[in-house]
C-alpha cells in the first residue's frame, strides 16, 4: 500500500520554481531517498511533506490523509529530522526528549518508557542527561533520530540527515534509519545529495531543477548506464585526458587529480591506458557506475553535490 | 483539554529553564532599569517636580512605577527574542511540525515571558521602602495581579514582532522605535499633565499609560489622593485586560501567517 502519494506538486518562491510538478508513490516499511544537488528543490519538497509549506498547487496523501487540508492529522503520525538542529543546546537530552513528548501529548509513566526505549535504541542512555551543546555532531544527530522517533511515527522525514557527519558517524546514522524500518516497520524518506546516502536506500529519486528525474532502486538506475568507468589519479591530469582523447577517443571528466572516462570495456581499457603511458598513471581503478554517472546521463550535466561530498 | 495545556505547560516550562541557565538575563534585565532608576530618579530628583501630583511626592517616588513598568518591558522583550532565536537555530520548526495549534505555541511562550517578568517585577517591589511609601499585603498583592496582566500583554507584544522578524538586530530597532516610546508615553517618566496637546493624544490611546496607572494605583492603595491626576483603577484594568486579549490574539494571527520558518 502507498504510504505516499503525490500528484504534480508544485511550488514556487516567487517567480523561481522550486519544484516543477513532481509525481511519485512510496510504499510503506520504505527506505526511500531524494538524491539531488543544491538547489535541485528537495528542501522544499521536505518542507511540504512535513507540513511546514502549504500545499498550492498539486496533490499529496500521506497515510491516507490530504496533505492540503489534513495537516494536522497527519502531524502526529511523522517524526521530522531537519537539516538544522532542532535540539535545544541549553537543554539536556533529556528535557529535549521531554519537552517533545509532551508536545505530542505524551506524559507520565508512558513518556518515561518511551524515552527509554529511544535512548536504548540509539544508545543514547549514558548521555541523557548531558547538555545538547555538549554532544559531538554524530551524537546530536542520534539525539535527533530519537526525538524525532519518540512518538512512535509511522513516517520518518529527514532532510539531510548526514550534513557535517564524518564517515563513520554516517554509516552508524544509516544502519540506524534501516532498523527502524525494519524493527519498528516505519517508513523512512530522506533528502540528500551524498551518493553513499542514496547507494543505501531501498528506492532512489533523481531531483534535478524542481524535477523528479527519474525513480527506481539504486541497481535499477545504474542500468540505465549501460557502460563502466574508469577512475585514473594522475599528476598531470590535462595532459593526459588530451592523449586518452586522442589515443582511444574517449572523453573524460576531470575531477580533482583525476579522470573519470566511461567506455565499454573498462577492463581492457585500464590495461591498454596503463601499457600506453605507464609514467603518468599512479593508479587506475575500473568500477560499475555509480549514481553519480547515472546522474550526469540523466540531466547532462555533473552533480553539483560533488564539493560537499568531498569536504 | 490535556492536548491543549501539556503543549503550553512544556513550552512554558523551556522558557523558564532556558532563563534559569542563562545568568546574564537575569542581570540584564534587572540591573539596567535598577540603573536608570537610581541615575534618572536621583539626578531629576532635585530640579524635577512632576505636573499634577500632589505634594511631597519627589520624582523618584514618581518614577518608581514607570520603572517596575520597565522591567516587565525588558523582560517581556528577552523573552520574545528568544523566538526568534529559536527560529534562526531551528527549534522552533520543530514545535511547528508538532500536532500542537499555534495558540498553544503563542500561549506557551507568552507565558513564559510573562512569568519571568513578574518574577523580576515582584523582585523589584523590594525597593517601594526606599520610597517611603507604606505597603499593606492588599497593595502588594494587586500590584503582582496588576504586573502579571501587563507582562502578558507586553510579552505578547513582544511575540507580535518576533514572529516576523528575521534576525535579533530587527528587533533592536523596533525595540528603538516602537516599545521605548511606547514606554515613555506611558506616564512612567512623565505625568500627562501640562504635556503639549498631540503628546497628550498620543499617551491617552497609549494602553500602557493605563498599566503605569493601574500599579500607580495599587500602590497608593491605601491613599489614592497621592496617585494624582490619573485614570481610575477599574478603567485601568479594563484597558490593560482589552491590550492582553488583543495582543494575545494577534501573537497567534502572526504565528498563523508564518507558516513557513527558517
Amino acid at each position: 500500500m502507498a504510504c505516499i502519494e503525490v500528484e504534480n506538486l508544485r511550488h514556487a518562491y516567487g517567480s523561481r520554481q522550486a519544484l516543477a510538478g513532481v509525481t511519485f508513490h512510496i510504499s510503506q516499511r520504505e527506505l526511500f531517498a531524494f538524491l539531488g544537488p543544491n538547489g535541485s528543490g528537495k528542501t522544499t519538497l521536505f518542507k511540504m511533506l512535513s507540513t511546514l509549506i502549504p500545499v498550492t498547487h498539486g496533490q499529496a496523501r500521506i497515510l491516507g490523509y490530504n496533505l492540503v487540508h489534513e495537516s494536522s492529522a497527519i502531524r502526529k503520525h511523522l517524526g521530522v529530522v531537519f537539516q538544522h538542529p532542532s535540539l535545544d543546546e541549553k537543554l539536556t537530552v533529556l528535557e529535549n526528549l521531554r519537552h517533545h513528548g509532551h508536545l505530542y501529548g505524551l506524559w507520565g509513566r508512558s513518556l518515561r518508557g518511551r524515552i527509554q526505549t529511544v535512548l536504548d535504541h540509539l544508545d543514547l542512555g549514558d548521555r541523557a542527561g548531558d547538555l545538547v551543546e555538549t554532544l559531538s555532531g554524530g551524537l546530536q544527530r542520534r539525539a535527533e533520530l530519537a526525538k524525532a522517533m519518540l512518538h512512535q511515527p509511522k513516517v520518518l522525514l529527514l532532510d539531510e540527515p548526514s550534513t557535517g557527519l564524518d564517515p563513520g558517524a554516517r554509516r552508524n546514522f544509516r544502519a540506524s534509519l534501516a532498523r527502524l524500518r525494519d524493527n519498528d516497520g516505519v517508513t523512512v524518506v530522506l533528502t540528500t545529495h551524498i551518493l553513499d546516502d542514496a547507494e543505501g536506500c531501498d528506492r532512489v529519486g533523481i531531483l534535478d531543477a524542481g524535477q523528479l528525474v527519474a525513480v527506481g532502486t539504486p541497481d535499477e538506475l545504474k542500468e540505465r548506464v549501460a557502460a563502466d568507468v574508469v577512475m585514473i589519479a594522475t599528476d598531470a591530469p590535462e595532459q593526459l585526458r588530451m592523449k586518452i582523447s586522442q589515443q582511444f577517443g574517449y572523453e573524460s571528466i576531470l575531477l580533482d587529480r583525476s579522470l573519470r572516462v566511461e567506455c565499454r570495456q573498462g577492463h581492457e581499457f585500464v590495461r591498454d591506458v596503463i601499457t600506453a603511458f605507464p609514467d603518468e598513471i599512479q593508479s587506475a581503478r575500473f568500477g560499475k557506475p555509480t549514481l553519480e554517472d547515472v546522474f550526469i546521463k540523466l540531466t547532462g550535466h555533473r552533480f553539483r553535490g560533488e564539493e560537499e561530498q568531498h569536504q | 483539554m490535556r492536548r491543549f495545556l501539556l503543549p503550553v505547560m512544556t513550552i512554558w516550562w523551556r522558557e523558564i529553564i532556558r532563563f534559569r541557565r542563562q545568568r546574564s538575563r537575569w542581570v540584564s534585565a534587572i540591573a539596567q532599569p535598577l540603573v536608570f532608576w537610581i541615575l534618572l530618579g536621583g539626578g531629576l530628583n532635585a530640579s524635577f517636580r512632576p505636573a499634577g501630583v500632589p505634594e511631597g511626592t519627589d520624582y523618584i517616588e514618581y518614577f518608581y512605577p514607570g520603572i517596575v513598568t520597565l522591567v516587565l518591558l525588558f523582560t517581556a522583550i528577552f523573552a520574545t527574542i528568544s523566538v526568534v532565536q529559536d527560529r534562526r537555530e531551528g527549534f522552533l520548526q520543530g514545535v511547528l511540525v508538532a500536532p500542537v495549534s499555534r495558540w498553544c505555541v503563542v500561549l506557551g511562550q507568552a507565558l513564559g515571558g510573562t512569568t519571568l517578568a513578574l518574577l523580576q517585577g515582584a523582585l523589584f517591589l523590594c525597593f517601594v521602602p526606599v520610597i517611603g511609601v507604606p505597603l499593606s499585603v492588599v497593595s502588594v498583592l494587586s500590584m503582582i495581579g496588576v504586573m502579571m496582566l501587563l507582562a502578558f500583554g507586553l510579552t505578547n507584544l513582544g511575540l507580535m514582532i518576533a514572529w516576523r522578524m528575521e534576525s535579533t538586530q530587527g528587533f533592536h530597532a523596533i525595540m528603538n522605535l516602537i516599545l521605548i516610546p511606547i514606554w515613555l508615553l506611558s506616564g512612567a517618566f512623565f505625568p500627562v499633565s501640562g504635556v503639549p496637546v498631540l503628546l497628550e493624544w498620543a499617551m491617552k490611546f497609549n494602553p500602557l499609560t493605563y498599566g503605569v496607572a493601574a500599579l500607580r494605583r495599587c500602590l497608593y492603595l491605601g491613599n489614592p489622593t497621592i496617585a494624582g491626576e490619573i485614570p481610575q483603577l477599574t478603567l485601568s484594568l479594563l484597558v490593560v485586560s482589552l491590550f492582553c486579549a488583543v495582543t494575545y490574539f494577534s501573537a497567534a494571527c502572526m504565528a498563523y501567517r508564518r507558516p513557513n520558518v527558517a
